[in-house]
């Protein structure tokens, strides 16, 4: 009995696992398919060959990895800031802060794209990158909140006030004292960030403007218009190396990023609740 | 301490810039005409069967995927409750991975499986089907299971495994067989589990525009689709406002249900 049950759960975990890498596994294998089509007419670089030399591609590549670098490190200095001041402030301003932190994880990314593009366009701003930066920092901000504020809340603060009796000036004590104890919760608001950014579509569809594209943007203009093997190319390309970084990250790091996006799932839904 | 809170402040401009005045200038155009003159027409549009029609279908695709991945998603996180805890952290890590493939890729790869050419439509005319599965509602269903599967895995098995053994053994002691085990203990300790899930399902499938566009095959509209195309083609954003503020109701209204369901489970548990 107890090994027919352990048999169906090997089973059940088998399905669910072909049902979500069948169609990843497929992509690869046409990724090197010689023809355009869906039948197999030989082993081929092609595809490969024709991403690696198209400049659409590369200044989308370069475009995603700058914004979301950037639009992170944005993102997490100010949020680092701002909860030193949340977290100085009483209990009941602290609270309208956090219903405002709340406000971009609550809402759905298509309402909180929508209402950036009107506003962009009421103040005048032609869509570009400045505008999809600016909407990155804004759905990061809240991340970098969420994972910093729970651990300067923990710091013990007479760590801090003795760095202070012994002498040390307040930025100092700051620097030497609470950001060593508070790093993890930046690190782990930086990462989220930064996935964040990588992955999004739809707000970066809609402040983007026509001038420029990330990956998705581009993929989603891409497929719109069919059969495109290079996409198959590129796929294969970012989920290979989405595991390189996901193990090379496991090695340097205890913490896994896989906590990490799944604690911004988590939190992402708890505020919601 | 006084200049601490200052620090605050710049926060506090931000987000009032970026996310309060822009959701006001959805509100605002939702409740004007073209010309800046009050009216309750584009909201009222909703009931227009051009609108109606695809804001029912997206409430019974969403309703149907969250229902779906509760179904795929909960024994699945059981199964994982009671592997050994090393092979369940490899196990989550193996389920959670594709997320990390871009979003629209995922979608586009059910395409080459499904479309003409592909494997399961092959298969499926072998056995003897007739017709299209791009373009069907089912084909956007699978879409939406497929992309926010991992978004249920997560939070259910965050919430089942931390369920302390000792807590199920006293259960076993006082004479609850494991179908009570399973349904008057898991069950009710794992609804915050449950709601976050439900939560991260629906809200997306309920707005989604891509999986439409890609599974759709021009012949689906969603809510979702209606509202992009008032944005980005037709040009009319008074009437995507408008419809934008219903969809926000409804997720309003889903998250309300949710909450009292929170606080039930909270006091069963």
């Amino acid at each position: 009995m107890k090994k027919l049950k352990k048999f169906f759960g090997a089973a059940y975990l088998g399905l669910i696992f072909v049902f979500l890498y069948a169609p990843i596994v497929t992509l690869i294998v046409y990724s090197f398919n010689s023809g355009k089509g869906r039948q197999w007419t030989g082993f081929s670089f092609t595809w490969y060959e024709k991403l690696f030399n198209s400049a659409s591609i590369g200044n989308a590549v370069g475009n995603t990895l700058s914004i979301a670098l950037l639009s992170s490190i944005i993102a997490t200095v100010i949020g680092v800031i701002s909860c030193i001041g949340i977290n100085a402030l009483k209990n009941k301003s602290r609270a309208v802060y956090m219903a405002i932190n709340n406000i971009p994880l609550l809402n759905s990314d298509l309402v909180t794209g929508l209402s950036l593009m009107l506003l962009f366009i009421a103040v005048g701003v032609t869509s570009g990158y400045p505008t999809v930066l600016l909407a990155h920092i804004t759905f990061n901000v809240p991340y970098v909140i969420l994972s910093v504020l729970p651990r300067l809340r923990q710091t013990n603060k007479s760590a801090y006030e003795a760095a202070i009796d012994l002498g040390a000036k307040p930025a100092y004590a700051f620097y030497k004292v609470v950001i060593p104890e508070i790093m993890p919760g930046i690190i782990s608001g930086f990462l989220m960030a930064f996935t964040m950014s990588l992955d999004d579509f739809i707000i970066t569809h809609f402040t983007k403007g026509p001038g420029i594209n990330t990956i998705s943007t581009l993929i989603y203009s891409e497929v719109r218009r069919g059969v495109k093997p290079d996409m198959n190319a590129l796929s294969t390309i970012m989920f290979l190396s989405a595991i390189v970084l996901l193990v090379l990250s496991n090695l340097v790091s205890k913490k896994q990023v896989g906590e990490v996006k799944a604690a911004a799932g988590e939190k992402k839904s708890k505020q919601a609740v | 301490m006084k200049n601490k809170k200052l620090l605050s402040l710049p926060y506090l401009i931000w987000m009032i810039g970026f996310t309060v005045i822009p959701l006001i200038l959805i509100l605002w155009y939702g409740f004007v005409d073209s010309t800046g003159a009050f009216t309750w027409d584009n909201i009222l549009a909703i009931f227009r069967s051009e609108h109606l029609k695809p804001l029912g279908i997206s409430l019974a695709l969403s309703a149907a995927s969250t229902v779906l991945c509760l179904l795929i998603g909960y024994p699945l996180a059981l199964i994982l409750r009671k592997a050994h805890i090393k092979k369940s952290g490899l196990i989550i890590f193996v389920f959670i991975l594709p997320m990390w493939m871009n979003f629209l890729l995922r979608t586009y790869a059910w395409l080459n499986l499904l479309d003409d050419g592909g494997l399961i439509l092959n298969i499926a005319q072998a056995l003897g089907f007739r017709g299209n599965i791009v373009g069907t509602n089912g084909a956007i269903l699978l879409g939406m299971v497929y992309n926010y599967l991992p978004f249920m895995i997560l939070p259910l098995h965050n919430s089942i495994s931390a369920i302390d053994d000792n807590v199920l053994n006293a259960a076993r002691d006082l004479g609850a067989n494991e179908t009570q085990v399973n349904t008057r203990v898991i069950l009710p300790l794992s609804v915050p589990g449950i709601i976050s899930g439900v939560t991260m399902v629906f809200v997306p499938s309920l707005t989604t525009f891509v999986i439409s566009d890609i599974l759709g095959g021009r012949k689906v509209l969603l809510i979702g689709n209606i509202i992009e195309q008032e944005f980005s083609t037709a040009s009319n954003w008074n009437l995507g406002s408008g419809l934008s503020l219903i969809l926000m109701v409804f997720i309003l209204i889903s998250m309300a249900i949710l909450n009292r369901y929170d606080k039930e489970g909270s006091t069963l548990a």
